[in-house]
């Protein structure tokens, strides 16, 4: 066996957890997600037949959303100043802060929105979880908006500047559509990120049996779904954390392979001009 | 023809206070969480860090076998994902572009993706069995003598740090992955022309090239698996106490936060959990800074020499 069949060994080793937790999700998750109902209804009480995840889903949803809102334009603009002024010593102060925010333990950024967010109003909310994942969100897009505005080569600047465009034009109109996939497949790996998050929810946003849209209130999320409900003694509960988990395996596994394929795309496209 | 005169740069002033976010809102973090704890922080001081009691009855709080708990699930964390990481750093960073090491490539970063609850689920119903059935009782069977190897359990430090070598290995290979192919070409075509075969370059030439890259990325690795928190939450017993083996239950800081902070009344208590977040944090920011010090050293230094 040569050194480098062991490192081949290894490698297949290292990806046998991914195998077996896909497999245990789909295998374990499938039976409740099959039922329709779980998608439309909500918390039903143990007992009661028809349990389903319908606020965990649209819980989701907004409180993503709503994160994104935040985060995203804040993100992009942010990339593109480190990606254009690359010589600020300001530029390289921001990158090294937003890697260490990337570092940073979700549960301390939950921590910091409880006490940003809900302890002034007494109140959880969605609003609170999505400051926290907003938090989240940040890092990742100005790192990825910074990486695929950086890949743009210097010519099309100087074209637009030699043009006469104000800078904000050549960064904004020029540049930013010319780095979009990249900057696009970074929003969708934050977004990605951030609906799988559990930590930085459980003191802000802190979960509901109730079907809710106002991001005023304390409202349910996904990754919350899985947690709470795995660790209760009731079978059907445990199998709705599974169906949950699958949703979410499902969600964010697409959106990964989504934001390749849109990279791919654009590779190809770019060796065609 | 009049003197050229400076536009000033909008835009840049602009754009740069929109990515001034990102360091303000890390200085604002420790700073508000900070002054959250201050109650606690008054009234334990240093000795928060070493003592050993956690009775929110009688208002005792003592940080110990929680940092006991998060240093040592991360630490074996590592004694586990490192030698894997690094080999399959190696595998993928090999020159060319394969079908395989493709997929392969595509499966960790696959890996990296699947959220923490996921594995957390997979962890206390498929992971932690398996574990204590088919590694903690043979190896408390056969070195049970030796005190932390003894008194198996499905909730334990080990199973924890077993979820957690998993959730850190795709940030550890991604990282070495990049330093390794950071080593300058002329090296180990240097080594190949002098006759080496492809392990003795690889395990001579290019790893001792790239160590201080690759030890960069274990500790990237480290503040990962020392911040995780709802995986090894659902496996970890959640016992507060230093374990006597590494098969018994144990606590983290993390999971002390993500359990207790819901139901923690009156002002010390909050504020001693807060506490705990802080130390957590703060740790994990040094360990972050040493680690990204270090990979953009060894990069920088290998795209100097190349």
């Amino acid at each position: 066996m040569t050194w480098l069949g062991v490192m081949y060994l290894l490698t297949v080793l290292a990806l046998i957890p991914l195998g077996l937790v896909l497999w245990f999700t789909v295998s374990r998750g499938l039976p409740s997600v099959l039922h329709p109902e779980f998608f439309t209804n909500s918390f039903r009480p143990v007992g009661i037949p028809g349990g389903g995840i319908a606020h965990a889903i649209v819980g989701t949803g907004i409180l993503v959303g709503l994160a994104s809102l935040m985060s995203i334009p804040v993100g992009i603009l942010g990339g593109v100043y480190v990606a254009e002024y690359a010589v600020d010593p300001w530029a390289s102060w921001v990158r090294l802060a937003s890697d260490v925010l990337v570092g940073t333990p979700s549960i301390a950024i939950g921590l910091f929105a409880y006490a940003l967010v809900v302890v002034p109003v007494h109140h959880f909310s969605g609003i609170a979880g999505s400051v926290a994942l907003a938090i989240l969100m940040l890092p990742i897009v100005i790192r990825t908006a910074e990486g695929a505005v950086a890949l743009i080569p210097h010519g099309l600047r100087e074209s637009g500047l030699a043009l006469g465009l104000p800078r904000w034009r050549v960064s904004l109109q020029l540049i930013l559509p010319a780095a979009a996939p990249g900057v696009i497949t970074g929003a969708l790996l934050a977004v990605a990120r951030a609906s799988g998050e559990t930590a930085p929810l459980l003191f802000t946003s802190l979960g509901n049996t109730l079907f809710k849209v106002d991001p005023t209130q304390a409202m349910q999320a996904l990754p919350l779904t899985v947690y709470q409900y795995a660790l209760l003694p009731y079978k059907s509960l445990q199998d709705q954390a599974w169906g949950a988990a699958l949703v979410l395996v499902v969600m964010v596994l697409g959106i990964n392979l989504l934001s390749r394929w849109v990279l791919r795309r654009q590779i190809r496209l770019a060796g065609q001009l | 023809m009049p003197p050229a005169r400076r536009v000033p740069d909008r835009f840049r002033t602009v754009s740069a206070l929109v990515a001034a976010a990102a360091p303000a809102i890390l200085v604002v973090i420790v700073v508000i969480l900070f002054q959250q704890a201050a109650p606690a922080v008054r009234h334990f001081g240093l000795g928060f860090l070493t003592g050993t009691e956690w009775n929110p009855v009688t208002d005792m709080f003592g940080a110990l076998p929680a940092i006991f708990g998060t240093v040592s699930t991360a630490f074996l964390a590592l004694v586990l994902a490192v030698p894997v990481g690094v080999a399959v750093a190696v595998v993928l960073a090999e020159q060319g572009q394969t079908t395989l090491r493709g997929i392969l490539g595509t499966g960790i970063e696959l890996l990296a993706a699947i959220p923490s609850v996921v594995y957390g689920i997979w962890a206390l119903y498929v992971l932690a069995p398996w574990s204590y059935q088919h590694l903690e009782l043979p190896i408390s069977d056969r070195f049970g003598s030796i005190g932390w190897l003894s008194q198996p359990g499905a909730r334990s430090l080990f199973n924890a740090s077993l979820v957690l070598a998993v959730m850190i290995l795709p940030t550890l290979s991604a990282i070495s992955r990049e330093v390794i192919r950071a080593v300058p070409r002329g090296l180990k075509e240097n080594a190949v022309a002098l006759g080496a075969t492809w392990w003795e370059t690889t395990w001579r030439v290019i790893l001792p090239s790239a160590r201080a890259g690759i030890f960069g990325a274990t500790i990237l690795a480290l503040g990962r698996a020392l911040g995780e928190t709802i995986a090894v939450t659902m496996v970890i017993g959640n016992r507060y106490a230093i374990p006597p083996s590494i098969f018994s239950p144990a606590y983290t800081l993390a999971s002390v936060i993500a359990n207790e902070f819901n139901e923690a009344t009156g002002t010390l208590y909050p504020a001693a959990l807060i506490e705990l977040g802080l130390v957590l944090i703060l740790v994990t920011l040094v360990v972050n800074i040493v680690a990204l010090l270090l990979v953009r050293s060894t990069s920088r230094e290998a795209s100097r020499a190349a």
